[in-house]
């Protein structure tokens, strides 16, 4: 009988201290997480221009609308461009930093500290830099200095009349994420045994032949995880194109990648439209949750073809 | 695998001149911070500002329309905060998770997991309608709180103490210990390296954020220093030197976090990837 009452209390003990410690963090996700989730599905549904707790059932035209929008359809062809460039990039770029510093033996950790340190920076700052002194349109930016030494003319980088523009986003990109893969691809590579490089070696596998038939395949899950990272944080881009293209007249016609779009129709410009920017982001969610599945699948393809 | 001789010398100088392209930016941003406005504008390129001057640093905090002193106390109120609440909040919870017996501990997991394929930038319309339901736009609470409840943290946590040895808490069960002075006293003492691993990622991420404080931070009070140097980047009385001192101020905590707490920033990159 007493024996009885402890575990009972020790089981109630034991669900009390559960909710004391996942508790507080269960409630703050269902709190900002799942309900603004729930409710922007919610708004997606009505007219909620300049209100949150709209009136007006609209059904799916919100959806209807921003499908046909030819600013919204623009959008997704901006991120496309810019995907196309920043993810294959990126990709090389990492990988190839991430060999170099694998195979030196003095002053490794500096290297790669020098190619890592500009994680550490703001989109903001980078941004800063990049506009206002290597891409600056005036003759004393350090691009504009330079080609004149070659012989050629000054170029407006963002003023929009050409696609140099892709020039600056890229770059920019590309030189603050690249350490942060060059990371992984790094702890990938020390995780390959040694001694299947010496099976290698004995074999008489040299170069090129050792990272295409021994280096790239054992990298296989980084280069999936990396894949994969790279689009989503490339669809999601937001701070650097905010805040190379913004001027004090506003964030140009052009280069509005979908989060600048949707920031500006539902919460930064003049109309605050919530619905629509509701429908906009959940079609965003949608296509990435299609983009990483679809993705994830040709790389299990892959991997079951090399087995067999 | 040895390398001939002029390999490893190639490799050294493709090596060198990739660092010093890499670090330019920051060389760049430094030596914008020291010139004067002439000096920036002038039509020359100029690597050394012939007179370096620290008069753009107290221009820049004397500036009334930048706010640069306030900003920075909002920015290290917020990061600081989420970053021992996010470490603090999501220890617990993934070592609840990872072992105390409960019937809900896979629902739980499970949401965890599913929000972690919801990017956290898509919800930022939604979150933001939550904020300014409860009234919190242009408070530190609408900055800070939101952000505290990091499903990927927490996760990382649950991992993490699954594989933590269980003998230590054993001992200090038998000894008398309930689970939360064994978790404060025994378990945390013993998990310093992931805290500091996540620590550091969300204190740089934290202090790096712009679209969140962006959208809450509208009244000038609240802005962070990345919101204010923003506006400021843009605004008609931009002024360059002083906008590049202050990206120099800005930039120097997380300079610091990143030379002194590398490895475990490098630690929580590994894990962020790969798990």
């Amino acid at each position: 009988m007493t024996s009885l009452a402890a575990q009972l209390r020790g089981r109630q003990d034991r669900n009390i201290w559960f909710w004391v410690f996942v508790g507080p963090f269960f409630v703050g996700l269902l709190i900002f997480v799942y309900i603004p989730i729930v409710w922007s599905v919610y708004l997606s549904f009505f007219d909620a221009r300049n209100t949150v707790t709209p009136t007006k059932f609209v059904g799916l035209s919100n959806y209807i609308y921003l499908l046909r929008d030819p600013a919204f359809l623009t959008s997704m062809g901006t991120f496309t461009v810019f995907a196309a460039f920043i993810v294959p990039v990126t990709f090389a770029g990492s990988l190839g930093l991430a060999l170099l510093v694998n195979r030196i033996k003095v002053a490794q950790a500096f290297f790669r500290s020098a190619f890592f340190l500009p994680t550490a920076c703001s989109y903001v700052i980078a941004a800063m830099i990049w506009r206002l002194s290597f891409f600056n349109g005036a003759r004393f930016g350090l691009m504009n200095t330079m080609l004149r030494s070659l012989g050629f003319e000054n170029v407006n980088w963002l003023g929009g009349g050409n696609y140099f523009y892709w020039v600056v986003l890229v770059t920019l990109r590309l030189w603050l994420q690249v350490g942060f893969y060059m990371i992984l691809f790094i702890a990938g590579l020390q995780r390959i045994p040694t001694d299947t490089y010496e099976a290698a070696a004995i074999d008489g596998a040299v170069g090129w032949k050792v990272f295409r038939y021994i280096t790239f395949p054992q990298l296989r899950a980084t280069s999936v995880a990396v894949m994969l990272l790279l689009l989503i944080s490339a669809f999601q881009a937001f701070d650097e194109f905010y805040n190379t293209l913004i001027s004090v007249g506003g964030y140009p016609p052009f280069a509005r990648p979908p989060l600048v779009y949707l920031y500006l129709i539902s919460l930064g410009g003049g109309t605050q439209d919530l619905g629509l920017g509701s429908a906009g982001t959940i079609i965003l969610t949608l296509v990435i949750a299609v983009v990483g599945l679809a993705q994830l699948r040709i790389s299990a393809l892959g991997s079951r073809e090399e087995r067999s | 695998m040895k390398s001939s001789r002029g390999v490893v010398v190639t490799r050294y100088v493709v090596l060198i001149l990739l660092a010093a392209l890499f670090l330019l930016p920051f060389y760049v941003l430094l030596r914008n911070a020291f010139s004067t406005q002439q000096e920036m504008a002038s039509a020359q390129w100029q690597w050394i500002p012939d007179n370096l001057t620290w008069d753009n640093l107290r221009a820049l905090f004397a500036n009334d329309s930048v706010r640069m002193g306030r900003s920075l106390i909002n920015s290290a109120v917020v990061a600081v905060v989420q970053t021992v609440g996010t470490v603090a909040i999501s220890a617990m919870a993934g070592y609840g998770l990872a072992r105390i017996d409960n019937r809900l501990a896979k629902i739980i997991l499970g949401m965890t997991l599913l929000t972690l394929m919801v990017p956290a930038a898509v919800t930022f319309i939604p979150s933001f309608v939550m904020v300014s339901t409860l009234g919190w736009i242009s408070t530190l609470r609408g900055l800070i709180i939101p952000v505290l409840f990091s499903a990927f943290a927490t996760f990382l946590f649950r991992q993490y103490f699954m594989g933590f040895p269980k003998e230590l808490e054993e001992a200090a069960f038998i000894d008398g210990a309930g689970y939360w002075r064994t978790f404060w006293r025994v378990v945390m003492p013993n998990t310093y390296g992931i805290c500091a691993a996540i620590g550091t990622i969300t204190f740089i991420g934290s202090w790096n954020a712009f679209l969140w404080p962006l959208l809450i931070g509208q009244d000038r009070d609240f802005r962070t220093v990345q919101v204010a140097l923003s506006q400021f980047m843009t605004s008609q009385r931009i002024n360059l030197p002083q906008l590049f001192v202050g990206a120099a101020v800005a930039i120097f905590p997380v300079l610091m976090v990143f030379i002194f707490l590398q490895r475990y920033l490098v630690q929580g990159v590994e894990r962020s990837g790969i798990d």
